[in-house]
């Protein structure tokens, strides 16, 4: 699941690693000393790239640059929650889930994978059913801020995987929710 | 993602997992007020050795879980007869016992040749003599078969103490769980794993003549596909794999057809798959939720949970024509019903001022009766007589089975030593039936 999504960022990582490999070996004494110093003349433009910030995904999170111009990156919040029996996604949301949108516009070759579940209250199959509503609800709002529906995969699991395995209030309000999964 | 993929049909050979799985325990939690005293006398084995099972043990123990029998311990009886004409009277009316079961096995050849006689203390007659031979594997079977025989007489209900239940467990932490689908008898014993899996089991159902499961796994992929096993020789095939649910198969009563649930064009809706070629009909058409169809006993309507008025309520499509007519008012979700055998009724899951029970829907009076009295009900499944019902519930934090006779005056529970259990579905049929032969 851990992956650095964009070529780019790679690229430019594996460089920076290597560079960072030679300097370091310049300083120490060993006997293949001899070899080492041939790399170092080309160095100029590493600062360079490191303007270019991508999403990175890890762990199905995903990070974008922060907002306003700050260096650092935001990672986007993955989980939302709804009421008992209700499909609606909440206000509460709906900014967090213009950001999913977007990120997913701007990088086609993003894939996210929208989990749905329900709360262990009431039956198997009906709760089910609930959940695909729930990532379903999720994915019309992102297809509506302009996410292409290819990039979107949407399951359920109903009540099969709770967060939480209290039987209260609490608990269940915890488990009525879509995780949005970045592979 | 292999959304093109139509139906695959992958055939899987498994090996059934050997039983060193705890049995199930039962406790009855309520019986009857005038429970019938009955004693069952301990067998006289007429061989070498010992006998692989204690028959007479596990007749008892079957009479007192039914929670219609009161027992006497082995140890309070006056006598030990093993044929009517040792029985003396005075020694069990003295204990207020009104039946007596006695019995007695013998060797022929390898196998074993079981009599039991059930006696009327009162009358002073004998009310049912049977004989039956089975192998030494067959024992308990032997034993469950003249529970239901005794049952039978003294109730006038057939016995479902040669039934089985399937059921599943969950083991482990929420990130690190173990599914099993597990088929046990009736009492408990002789538990068999059809399954297990990283992933969750679900919606396991039989087929009416009890040769054929079929269950969601999200085995694959870590998606939701329906799975054909046959419990008799193992092997297994995956019936669906499309994109979305695939849910909630229903065998109807000749086994042809499996109802299910699909919501590949768009949301769930309740299909027909014809098993032999695959072939799909869809059933309803509504943007609604409808899904966990049940077949009524003739099979010529489903009953289901839909959420068309705005909450899960229980509807019946006729499937001649397709007409749809709801079935409860009552309560604001009832959900995942099905039809008693003798189609008078229906349970379901039914919530009342937020708590969700198993309840009975009387479709005669239109009356509905809550049968149990715990919360998180789900799950119910009638035994083939008609007369009990097992559902899933929450007991200490976790999910047990326990079960109700449907006019709830009998409730015992089955706890689990395995961590949660779930989704109990019991078998339409006898696990192994006897003729009885001249002894």
């Amino acid at each position: 699941m851990r992956r650095i999504t964009t070529r780019g960022v790679i690229a430019i990582s594996f460089a920076a690693f290597v560079l960072a490999g030679c300097a370091s070996k310049t300083e120490v004494e060993e006997p293949v000393a001899e070899v080492a110093p041939v790399v170092v003349a080309p160095v100029v433009e590493a600062p360079v790239v490191v303007e270019v910030k991508r999403p990175m995904v890890s762990g199905g999170k995903i990070s974008v640059p922060a907002a306003g111009g700050m260096d650092g990156m935001e990672q986007l919040q993955g989980l939302f929650y709804f009421d008992f029996d209700q499909t609606i996604v909440k206000r509460a949301g709906h900014m967090e889930l213009s950001k999913h949108a977007m990120v997913l516009k701007d990088d086609s070759s993003l894939r996210v994978r929208l989990e749905g579940h329900a709360d262990e209250r009431g039956t198997r199959e009906y709760n089910l059913a609930l959940g695909e509503r729930r990532a379903n609800a999720v994915r019309a709002y992102l297809v509506a801020e302009g996410a292409p529906r290819s990039q979107i995969e949407v399951i359920s699991y109903g009540e099969e995987k709770p967060v939480d395995g209290g039987h209260n209030e609490a608990a269940w309000a915890m488990n009525r929710r879509v995780e949005v999964v970045y592979r | 993602m292999k959304l093109n993929a139509y139906l695959i049909a992958l055939l899987v050979v498994c090996i059934p997992v050997k039983s060193v799985l705890a049995d199930l325990r039962i406790e009855v939690t309520q019986g009857v007020d005038n429970a019938v005293r009955v004693a069952v006398v301990p067998f006289d084995w007429r061989g070498g050795g010992r006998l692989p099972e204690n028959i007479s043990d596990i007749i008892d123990a079957d009479l007192v879980l039914s929670g219609r029998f009161e027992s006497l311990p082995a140890n309070q009886m006056l006598s030990l007869p093993h044929e009517p004409a040792e029985i003396f009277n005075r020694d069990w009316r003295l204990l207020n016992v009104e039946y007596l079961v006695i019995g007695h096995v013998s060797p022929v050849g390898d196998r074993y040749r079981l009599t039991y006689t059930l006696y009327n203390v009162f009358k002073q007659s004998v009310e049912l003599r049977q004989t039956i031979e089975g192998e030494a594997s067959e024992m308990r079977d032997m034993a469950h078969y003249a529970s239901d025989s005794v049952f039978k007489v003294l109730t006038g209900i057939e016995g479902a103490f040669s039934t089985q239940i399937m059921y599943v467990t969950a083991l482990g932490p929420l990130t690190d769980r173990l599914y099993r689908l597990n088929i046990a008898d009736a009492d408990g014993h002789r538990v068999e794993t059809m399954l297990e899996s990283k992933e969750p089991i679900l919606s396991a159902s039989w087929s009416r003549d009890g040769r054929y499961i079929a269950y969601v796994s999200f085995e694959v992929d870590s998606r939701p596909a329906i799975f054909l096993r046959d419990v008799v020789n193992g092997t297994r095939q995956q019936l669906t794999n499309f994109p979305g649910l695939n849910g909630a198969p229903a065998f109807s009563p000749d086994g042809k057809q499996l109802a299910v649930v699909l919501s590949k064009d768009g949301n769930p809706d309740i299909y027909i798959l014809n098993i032999a070629d695959r072939r799909l009909r869809r059933v309803t058409r509504h943007y609604g939720i409808d899904t966990e169809p049940s077949w009524s006993p003739d099979g010529k309507g489903i009953i289901f949970t839909s959420n068309r008025g705005g909450q899960p309520q229980i509807y019946q499509i006729q499937l001649g024509d397709l007409s749809i007519e709801r079935l409860t008012f009552e309560g604001d979700y009832n959900a995942k019903a099905s039809v008693l055998p003798d189609g008078s009724g229906i349970v379901m899951v039914h919530r009342r001022e937020g708590i969700f029970h198993i309840a009975m829907l009387d479709l005669i009076r239109g009356r509905v009766t809550v049968l149990t009295e715990t919360s998180l009900d789900e799950s119910p499944s009638i035994a083939p007589n008609g007369s009990m019902l097992i559902y899933a519930t929450q007991y200490g934090g976790e999910g047990i089975l326990a079960a109700v006779s449907v006019d709830g005056g009998v409730k015992f529970n089955l706890p689990s030593s395995e961590g949660d259990v779930r989704e109990p579905a019991w078998s339409p049929q006898k696990r192994r039936m006897f003729k009885p032969i001249p002894e």
